[in-house]
């Protein structure tokens, strides 16, 4: 019974070294990406419920507006600088992370849901020995435990999990892109930013980053567009959807798809929308010819405003749409894009 | 040249169904398949194995007993073995847990230099299971790979990222985590599906592995399920029906403007 107590008194001990809040900024070319203003507003708020500090870590060889960082709510902003962290290799970007958090003990660490982040965070679990939650859509902070509660969907999005990582430290989670409103710039704020550079041993990588290539196949990619027009087999086939791709071309927005879509062959797979494809939260969402199963909302029902055209009124699609016409999309949708085009002449 | 791909058994219908009481999903066995990204690893491994020479793949898989039927599929499909890791130690392992026992039997298989799975898997989603894995096995790993060029001592990968893709060079062992565009899967050919019911697949279970039970299935599992339940749906939406005229177009452009989205 005594060694019992001892061991959770013990555990208590060791859980309570750990303190703070930190999320992993993301830069490129030196330029501070958007979703680290994302991941501000989430750790803001995690660490306010936590009455603890923010502290934000950017890794790169040189980094253009840090101060920023400071005015968007960090307490602390951590620039690794080294050579090597200049491209994003998973091996250095691992390691450096970690050795931060061994100095840190950060309780809560918070990365996006991006390319970068699902593949840095479970290796930077792996050697901290602790628990990993991906692609939350909601974090919260338990106030009776303080554990921190992270909630994602779960198989095939058909249900939403909450998972909590009670024994181990740091509890670490990712979010999807665009799940947060950057946070807002302030000017009075105020706080550090500490420049570290650890030891160039630290960060050997037999990885050899050799170049970038920019995709050229997507006119607007659509996790930047404010606009995207998506659709889905109602578009009966690759003739059909080019009528999804020529509203797109007019308003200047992203092309979506579901996976049907993408599997016949309609368009290709960087354009498929939801839990396997991308996540998307634009200003504006057209969804036409597409039924809305759990699958693809996962990866548009934040958007700001959706439009669903469907024939069929039962159809999920329309239960996330702000706007819905039941009909067919092959009499509504070049209605639609006459009227846009006529917006857009009288403009 | 030692391949190993990973290959998990996974729902094969939408239809998932669930215990309504423990809110649990039934996996009945039956309705399976081998994670659609898994195809594609293993569709690039044969791949490589065919425009080389002396090539090995060795399909590996976790699960219960049924998930032997994923791995006699992979050899139906060109592998030239495989080893199943099963037991019930190792039920409700989380991605740690789960890559734990995974780097132990790719360490059992020996002198790997190349291994290949999915990017992620349909049911869990959770896309982690890959880069833990190398990381037990001391290697590096790249992600959302969709390209594989074999060079002397190593390969360039090409991943894809956010607006484009990168290229990255690196020497064996490696692991490398695939989408969907690297290629097509193939098919189960007749010879190989002879080949399959032949080849003895080896049961490795936690004692097989050297693996203590504190490391295996909920006991090694940092992360825990507190509670599941529906996602809620519901916006104010206005309905229209179309009616052959631009009405209902032209309310909807009211709309988007009054909601200053146009
Ligand atoms: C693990 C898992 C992951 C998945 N990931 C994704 C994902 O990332 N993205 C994704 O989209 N799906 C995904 N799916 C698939 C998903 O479950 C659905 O099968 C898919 O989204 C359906 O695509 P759809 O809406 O185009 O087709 P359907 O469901 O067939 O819907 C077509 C719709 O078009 C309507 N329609 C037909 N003709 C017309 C017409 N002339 N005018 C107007 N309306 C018409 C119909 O009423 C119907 O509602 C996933 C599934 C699983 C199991």
């Amino acid at each position: 019974m005594s060694t019992y107590v001892n061991a959770n008194v013990e555990k208590e001990q060791k859980l309570s070294q750990y303190k703070g809040v930190l999320v992993f900024g993301e830069q490129k070319d030196g330029k501070i990406l958007t979703v680290t203003y994302e991941l501000l507003t989430r750790g803001r708020k995690l660490a306010d419920d936590l009455g603890c500090e923010l502290s934000c870590v950017l890794l790169g060889d040189e980094i253009e507006g840090l101060e920023e960082v400071v005015k968007r709510g960090a307490d602390k902003v951590f620039f690794i600088k080294d050579a090597v962290l200049k491209n994003f290799l998973p091996r250095p970007y691992s390691k450096a992370i970690t050795k931060l958090c061994e100095e840190l003990k950060p309780e809560v660490i918070v990365a996006a849901a991006t390319t970068t982040g699902r593949t840095v965070m479970p290796l930077v679990a792996a050697m901290l020995e602790t628990g990993l939650t991906a692609d939350c859509t909601e974090l919260t902070i338990d106030a009776d435990t303080r554990l921190l509660l992270q909630t994602r969907p779960a198989i095939g999005g058909n249900i939403m999990a909450t998972i909590k990582t009670p024994d181990h430290r740091p509890q670490m989670a990712t979010v999807r892109p665009k799940s947060a409103k950057p946070a807002a710039f302030d000017a009075a704020r105020t706080g550090e930013v500490i420049v570290k550079e650890y030891e160039g041993a630290t960060f050997f990588t037999p990885e050899k980053f050799l170049e970038y290539i920019k995709d050229t196949t997507q006119e607007v990619s659509i996790e930047e567009a404010d606009v995207i027009v998506a659709g889905g087999k109602g578009m009966k086939n690759a003739d059909g959807f080019r009528m999804v791709e020529e509203l797109a071309r007019i308003l200047g927005a992203g092309v979506g798809a579901t996976r049907d879509a993408v599997e016949l062959g309609w368009t290709t797979y960087p354009h498929q929308i939801g839990l396997s494809g991308k996540t998307v939260a634009p200003k504006l969402y057209f969804a036409f010819g597409l039924s809305g199963k759990i699958q693809h909302l996962a990866g548009m029902q934040t958007s700001e405003v959706v439009v669903a055209v469907n024939k069929d009124p039962e159809a999920q699609i329309f239960k996330v749409a702000d706007f819905g016409i039941v009909g067919d999309v092959f009499e509504v949708v070049p209605m639609m894009i006459e009227a846009f085009k006529n917006l857009k002449a009288n403009a | 040249m030692n391949i190993v791909v990973l290959v998990k058994q996974v729902p094969g219908t939408d239809n998932v169904k669930m215990d309504p009481v423990t809110g649990v999903m039934i996996r009945s066995g039956k309705d399976t398949i081998i994670n659609p990204l898994d195809e594609n690893a293993l569709a690039e491994a044969i791949r490589i194995k065919n425009s080389h020479e002396n090539v090995k793949v060795t399909a590996v898989s976790m699960g219960p007993e049924s998930a032997m039927k994923a791995i006699k599929e992979a050899i139906a499909m060109g592998a030239d073995g495989g080893v199943l890791i099963s037991g019930r130690a190792f039920a409700g392992s989380d991605t740690i847990a789960t890559a734990k026992a995974i780097a132990a039997a790719i360490r059992k298989v020996g002198d790997v230099d190349l291994i290949l799975c999915g990017e992620r898997a349909t049911d869990g989603e959770t896309g982690q299971t890959g880069a833990m894995i190398a990381y037990y096995l001391g290697i590096p790993v790249e992600t959302y790979v969709s390209g594989v060029e074999v060079k002397e001592g190593g390969v360039i990968v090409k991943r894809t990222v956010e607006g484009g893709f990168e290229r990255v060079e690196i020497p064996f062992p490696v692991m490398a985590t695939v989408n969907k565009d690297i290629n097509e899967p193939g098919f189960p050919t007749l010879k190989g599906k002879l080949k399959a019911k032949e080849t003895a697949v080896p049961v490795y279970g936690p004692a097989e592995l050297g693996l203590e039970p504190a490391e295996l299935g909920l006991k090694g599992s940092p992360t825990r399920v507190v509670k599941v339940f529906s996602p809620k749906l519901s916006r104010d939406t206005i309905m229209k029906k179309a009616d052959g005229t631009t009405g209902p177009v032209e309310e909807m452009m009211k709309f988007l403007a009054g909601k200053e989205a146009i």
